[in-house]
């Protein structure tokens, strides 16, 4: 495989990077004859992005050296990060990028060429595995939101960044609501605060959605670091004690999508079945998918509740508890299954079955991605899971470690969704 | 118990999202008093703060273009509600560019401050921020622990010097001790110490005029070049200082000997009094 990036592209591939960065540990490359996929998951399953880059987005794209089979590896994320790791290095000096594999010496090289006459080579070692492939359909989401990647953006800009979840959906006369999400804990005392934000369906490119329906999902997976950085082209004046003059280590999807002018595509549907955050344009496509929480909600987050605000009437003494009780830790999610059988599509299926030698993986088309950008965490552990109610979207290990180059199978069902 | 009110001018958001920051700053959790004419943001002397307190007043017409409250009973009209004022002043935050702003306690399965937002937008459809700030209500009973405290007699009165410098030359001294002396005389003097074994740090400031006494007795019987001194925990000192964003239009020291040093500020149309005890 040898592909070569030129330009404000290279930038673009460094953002994308950042973006998998604050999903999961490993990433997984694989050179397709639609382009170059990048993917990653998290620990604990319950997150899933990828992005395609078509071959157009390259100057130079070769799947493979003849004879050989197109290569797929995993390589740590952190190391290929650290070659994209300031993107503001990438814009001022990076003229190209170029990305091999060489199954021989079992090293991607990625080589940056810079200005002056340097040359920056990096050789990443990667392990041989199965392909990485979330089995998800948008097309099968009856639920879809659509609109410029700004305005949810600019969405989610009341809510605290330790904010961990929160709940999108569709309140009173047709308004998106994203309103923040508190665990209940039965013997809190201090209660938090809640955000709620109302945006109104003139807002959005597209609505498709009733009334009434909402998703509950982990915010700090899409979210924007605090707007430190200029590329952001309108955002309300909010001089937030938090700027501080470091450069942003990384971004999420929503400032990846808004720094290329691109509109944000959510489909989802009901609690526990995951959601999908998607963005595209000509050169490439990402996706993100995140789980979504099953449980009922409370009826503070009926997002069709009349006009919130009431006037107090005579106040208790103390609140009466909330009516629904999230002790409950048997929850019953959906859960994508992750396919590594061939055979098996769409439908769940137990990592553990062994596939008849000799299969091919179907060639997919373009795999949707999900896209998922993910917050600066304030913690520093890298891959911190998410709370225990975000179920495994994926049936345990889905990556057999790897084994000899004949070992793991090529993965996977085929994507199931059509022409996108 | 009722409350609702509305700001629709800009710069009154402004001051009043400065003076939330302020309080954030000052104190993690006060109370907040609402009175026909007034908003009070109060923390008192327990032990839980450490034996400072404080008393925030405005005037709420200067802020609100409609304010309506009804208090727990006709003959005590007034509402106490205790809060995390971080939630306050992250709330407002948000009001950068708002249209207007409401105020209104509610009851969502438990007493909330609800701060709405509508927010300029350049689409025709307005945006709508909401925040529900958890509040408890104080009961009637504990009203007389967040009474405005009796300013005491002081020994020494003197305006403060540029607050940002007073700051920084006290964040330099926390490094090296942690007990801080504030001494000042009716000369317009004003000093702050520190003494270690090893060392022994003094910054002067003089020429700061001093506020007219409010007895004739006092400035006779006093010399003019004796200071009174208290000491005091710096981090409490610091404290206060961080949260002075601006220079306030009056700055006034007060101290009493060995006792409480008291502060009051006023900053454009909100007085802040802070009172320190002295360490014990």
């Amino acid at each position: 495989m040898k592909c070569l990036v030129t330009g404000g592209n290279v930038k673009v591939l460094g953002k994308a990077v950042h973006s998998l960065s604050r999903i999961g540990d490993e990433l997984y490359l694989e050179p397709l004859e639609d382009g170059l996929s990048l993917r990653t998951v998290n620990s604990s399953r319950s997150a899933y992005a990828c992005f395609l880059f078509a071959p157009l987005f390259f100057q130079q794209y070769q799947v493979a050296t003849s004879g050989q089979d197109p290569l797929r590896c995993k390589i740590l994320m952190k190391s290929f990060l650290s070659v994209f790791r300031s993107l503001a290095m990438l814009e001022k000096t990076v003229d190209k990028c170029c990305i091999s594999l060489n199954g021989r010496s079992s090293r991607l090289v990625v080589q940056l060429h810079c200005k002056y006459g340097v040359r920056k080579t990096h050789n990443l070692s990667f392990q041989d595995c199965e392909s990485l492939q979330a089995v998800f359909d948008p097309a099968l989401c009856p639920h879809v939101l659509r609109a410029p990647a700004r305005v949810l953006g600019e969405a989610v800009l009341p809510f605290p960044p330790a904010l961990a979840e929160v709940t999108l959906g569709i309140g009173h006369g047709r308004r998106v609501i994203l309103r923040s999400y508190q665990e209940e804990e039965a013997d809190s005392t201090v209660k938090a605060m809640v955000t709620e934000m109302s945006i109104g369906e003139e807002d959005f490119q597209q609505l498709q959605a009733q009334e009434g329906v909402a998703i509950t999902f982990c915010l700090k997976e899409l979210r924007v670091r605090l707007p430190a950085h200029t590329h952001h082209p309108v955002l309300p004046a909010c001089p937030g004690p938090g700027l501080t003059a470091l450069p942003l280590p990384s971004q999420g999807l929503l400032s990846f999508a808004e720094s290329a002018n691109l509109s944000l595509s959510i489909h989802f549907d009901a609690p526990g079945r995951p959601a999908i955050f998607a963005i595209e344009d000509s050169l490439l496509n990402g996706h993100f998918v995140l789980a979504t929480l099953s449980e009922p909600y409370p009826h503070s987050q009926d997002l069709r509740s009349p006009e919130l605000c009431r006037p107090a009437p005579q106040l208790q003494a103390h609140s009466t508890p909330l009516l629904d009780d999230f002790a409950n830790d048997d929850i019953d999610s959906y859960m994508i299954a992750m396919e590594t059988t061939v055979g098996c599509e769409g439908s769940r299926a137990l990592p553990s079955l062994s596939l008849p030698p000799g299969l091919q993986p179907p060639c997919s088309p373009g795999p949707h991605s999900e896209e998922e950008e993910d917050e600066d965490e304030p913690s520093t552990v890298p891959g911190t899971p998410p709370p225990k109610k975000f179920r495994s979207l994926f049936f345990g290990s889905i990556l057999a470690p790897a084994h000899s180059p004949q070992g793991p199978r090529p993965v996977l069902a085929e994507d199931s969704e059509g022409e996108g | 118990m009722k409350f609702r009110a509305k700001i629709v001018d800009a710069a009154c958001l402004n001051h009043f999202t400065r003076v939330s920051n302020m309080i954030a700053k000052l104190a993690k959790i006060c109370t907040l008093r609402i009175s026909p004419d007034k908003l009070n943001f109060i923390l008192s002397d327990k032990l839980a703060s450490g034996g400072v307190s404080m008393w925030c007043e405005l005037e709420q017409e200067n802020f609100f273009s409609e304010f309506q409250m009804e208090g727990i009973s006709a003959a005590n009209n007034e509402i106490y509600l205790e809060l995390t004022s971080e939630n306050l002043s992250r709330a407002l935050k948000t009001a950068q560019n708002a249209r207007a702003l409401k105020i209104k306690l509610t009851n969502k399965h438990y007493p909330c401050l609800t701060v709405s937002i509508e927010l300029l937008s350049v689409s025709s459809s307005s945006r709508i921020v909401t925040h529900d700030i958890p509040v408890k209500v104080i009961p009637r009973r504990l009203w007389k622990d967040l009474q405005e405290p009796t300013v005491p007699d002081s020994d020494v009165s003197i305006y403060l010097p540029v607050l940002k410098t007073m700051k920084s030359v006290v964040e330099k001294m926390k490094n090296i001790s942690n007990h801080l002396i504030i001494e000042a005389n009716l000369n317009g003097e004003l000093n702050l110490k520190i003494e270690t074994e090893l060392v022994c740090v003094t910054t002067h400031f003089k020429d700061l005029g001093n506020p007219p006494l409010a007895s004739e007795n006092a400035s006779q019987a006093r010399n003019p070049e004796q200071m009174a001194e208290v000491h005091i925990d710096i981090r409490k000192l610091l404290q206060f200082l961080a949260g002075q964003q601006a220079n306030p239009t009056k700055a006034v020291c007060n101290i009493v000997n060995n006792k409480i040093v008291h502060f009051d500020l006023l900053h454009e149309d909100v007085s802040l009094q802070y009172f320190i005890p002295a360490l014990s």
